[in-house]
């Protein structure tokens, strides 16, 4: 009886089209929309996630995020570096600047000064020369999305020379870095160049990036930290979140890409249950043949079950390969740089696709319930 | 499974009332039937539209509950089965024939017919070569593969035909079985029916206006307002 239900369904060309579209659609929105919603908040952290080296961020108790910082006194690395179990500490400088390129154009930038010996603070790979290049006076590295918002179409940025806070700096190298939630550029330079970069005050240390000992636990060590020198330690993972809720909290994001994935759904639920109805009202007279003929009602929710099942499945994975190609397809355009589809995401989409059929297979199947064998000899 | 008495009691009525609802209002649309359809035999049920021939025959066959009465199908009290056990006798004993022949669209002729096998639980293969042999019995074999509106009026009630018979039920129903059809169309298959649907231990009942083929009957039921007020092998003359 299964291969006749799928037979029903297949044979009407268009309604079988039209719900694979409706499936396939919602799908792809909500799984599309969730991705982008994910990557995007993701770059709250991104401060968090281009410095991989830091398994502690040590900060001053009102600092919150990367960029919502509040600079300690210099003595501040010291008293880190006394704690016990903390294996080495790194200065680490993060302050907003304001450049002028060699065309006159005035950019805004974050200059983050990574420690001089070791450059921890640095992304991990750089796309043009090495980390060394920062030994050369004046350097600075640029990451590679602000080259897109700094220069104009394939001109070479290695070698051009801006002025920041009325020293020189020159580019020498890219760095393959995360895009920060607003897209600004960053330009990464020693730490003591970054002290002649941003304006002085007297505290100008942001961060203080730490890594344990072996065989020492992270909770350990911040508890330690704070207790000791009375500023915040948060693990990695903990800072990052942090970026993460600070957009969560003060963007609309969330509001609009909740719309659209509610929209998602209720277009799903439109097109699939006025398709599904449809295709139940053209097919209830045999129904109720076969109702007739002898196949139970419990036979007739397993049809209506396969029905769901098939245009479900087919239409759910249309709609995820086709997030995978939109995001694939964009991963060259720096804007979509580094997004990906959790697994949670499409299991998301999954449970929509589900509650739609449920809800539509339901209503369909309520009416060839409803249908009266006798109704047949009408 | 048939006895080769061909006065076998097939069907059993006994004081069937049916009754409707119109609004506020509830109409008597039996009136206490009682008799019996035979085996062997091809009976007819005729009368005036409105008169109860659909209701008739529609609580005969185990789709739709009387008011009142008592219906023995083969011996079985119908309506004192579970929902479950009426569902599975119907599919085991009785094969339908409806006026729109309610065929499915998107499945070919031989699938078609094969329905209440594979309802039965039998697998596609041999379910639909059983199918395609009566095709043949029916003269329409080389039409097996065709979809449903690929063949005429005549070919689809053809189908409908098999599929009636295609699991050698008891009894066999028809509502006007030949009204989509024109003349020369509705005498074949009821010609054909006669031959494939009649025989001892087997009883076929027909709801017809069509005066065409009175003639086809081995008995005659006329109904009035829902009573039945003729009974015999020719009809009645005030007719
Ligand atoms: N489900 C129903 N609800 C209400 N009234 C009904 C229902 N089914 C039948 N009736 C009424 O019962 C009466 C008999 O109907 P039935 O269909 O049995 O007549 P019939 O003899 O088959 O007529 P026809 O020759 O037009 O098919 C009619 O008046 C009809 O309106
Ligand atoms: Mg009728």
């Amino acid at each position: 009886m299964l291969w006749i239900a799928i037979r029903m369904l297949t044979g009407d060309a268009m309604k079988f089209y039209g719900l694979l579209f409706g499936i396939a659609f919602s799908t792809l929105l909500i799984t599309q929309q969730l991705t982008i919603y994910y990557s995007l908040i993701e770059r709250g952290a991104s401060g968090v996630y281009n410095a991989p080296e830091a398994e502690i961020w040590v900060m001053d108790p009102v600092s919150r995020t990367t960029e919502v910082n509040y600079a300690m006194p210099a003595t501040a690395l010291d008293a880190v570096r006394s704690v016990e179990g903390v294996e080495w500490a790194v200065p680490h400088l993060r302050a907003p600047a304001s450049v002028r390129t060699s065309t006159g154009d005035l950019e805004g930038v974050t200059i983050v000064g990574v420690d001089d010996a070791t450059l921890i603070g640095l992304p991990e790979r750089m796309l043009v020369a090495s980390k060394d290049i920062l030994a050369q006076p004046d350097t600075v590295v640029i990451d590679d999305t602000g080259i897109t918002n700094m220069f104009e179409d394939g001109q070479d940025p290695i070698g051009e020379r801006l002025e920041l806070n009325d020293q020189r700096a020159v580019i020498r190298g890219v760095a393959d870095s995360i895009p920060s939630f607003t897209s600004q550029v960053t330009l990464y330079t020693k730490y003591s160049q970054a002290l002649n970069y941003v304006p002085g005050s007297r505290n100008r240390l942001t961060f203080v990036l730490v890594g344990i000992s072996d065989g020492e636990q992270l909770a350990d060590v911040v508890d330690r930290i704070e207790a000791q020198t009375g500023l915040k330690a948060e693990t990695r993972d903990d800072f990052a979140q942090a970026g993460v809720q600070f957009i969560i909290e003060n963007t609309g994001i969330p509001t609009n890409f909740g719309i659209t994935v509610l929209l998602g759904f209720i277009v799903g639920v439109a097109i699939v249950g006025l398709t599904f109805s449809l295709f139940i009202r053209d097919n209830i007279k045999q129904f109720g043949a076969l109702k007739a003929i002898g196949v139970t009602n419990w036979s007739i929710v397993k049809m209506v079950t396969a029905q769901a099942a098939l245009v479900g499945s087919i239409g759910y994975a249309l709609g995820v390969v086709g997030t995978v190609l939109f995001i694939y397809g964009f991963s060259g355009v720096p804007t979509f740089k580094g997004f990906f589809i959790p697994w949670e995401i499409p299991l998301v989409s999954l449970g929509a696709v589900i509650i739609i059929l449920a809800m539509t297979g339901w209503l369909g199947l309520r009416s060839v319930m409803r249908t009266e064998p006798a109704a047949v000899f009408r | 499974m048939t006895s080769p008495d061909a006065t076998e009691t097939a069907i059993c009525a006994r004081g069937i009332t049916r009754d409707f609802k119109a609004g506020q209002s509830v109409i008597r649309v039996l009136h206490g039937i009682d008799t019996d359809i035979r085996s062997g035999e091809m009976t007819y049920v005729v009368g005036e539209s409105g008169s109860g021939k659909t209701t008739l025959i529609s609580i005969m066959c185990g789709i739709l509950w009387p008011t009142d009465g008592e219906v023995k199908v083969f011996g079985t009290d119908i309506y004192s089965l579970s929902d479950t056990e009426l569902v599975n006798f119907r599919l085991q004993n009785i094969g339908f024939i409806f006026q729109q022949y309610n065929l499915i669209p998107s499945i070919d002729a031989a699938s078609n017919a094969a329905v209440p096998l594979i309802a039965q639980g039998m697998p596609l293969e041999p379910a639909r070569a059983k199918a395609t042999e009566l095709l043949e019995k029916l003269n329409i074999g080389d039409q097996a593969n065709k979809l449903p509106n690929q063949l005429s009026g005549g070919q689809q009630q053809r189908v409908a035909i098999a599929r009636a018979l295609v699991h050698e039920p008891r009894l066999v129903v028809c509502d006007e079985p030949t009204a989509a059809l024109d003349a020369n169309s509705g005498r074949r298959v009821m010609d054909l029916l006669r031959e494939v649907a009649v025989a001892p231990g087997r009883a076929c009942i027909i709801v017809t206006h069509d005066n065409r083929i009175f003639d086809l009957a081995d008995r005659i039921l006329v109904l009035e307002d829902g009573r039945i007020t003729h009974d015999g092998t020719d009809m009645p003359d005030d007719h």
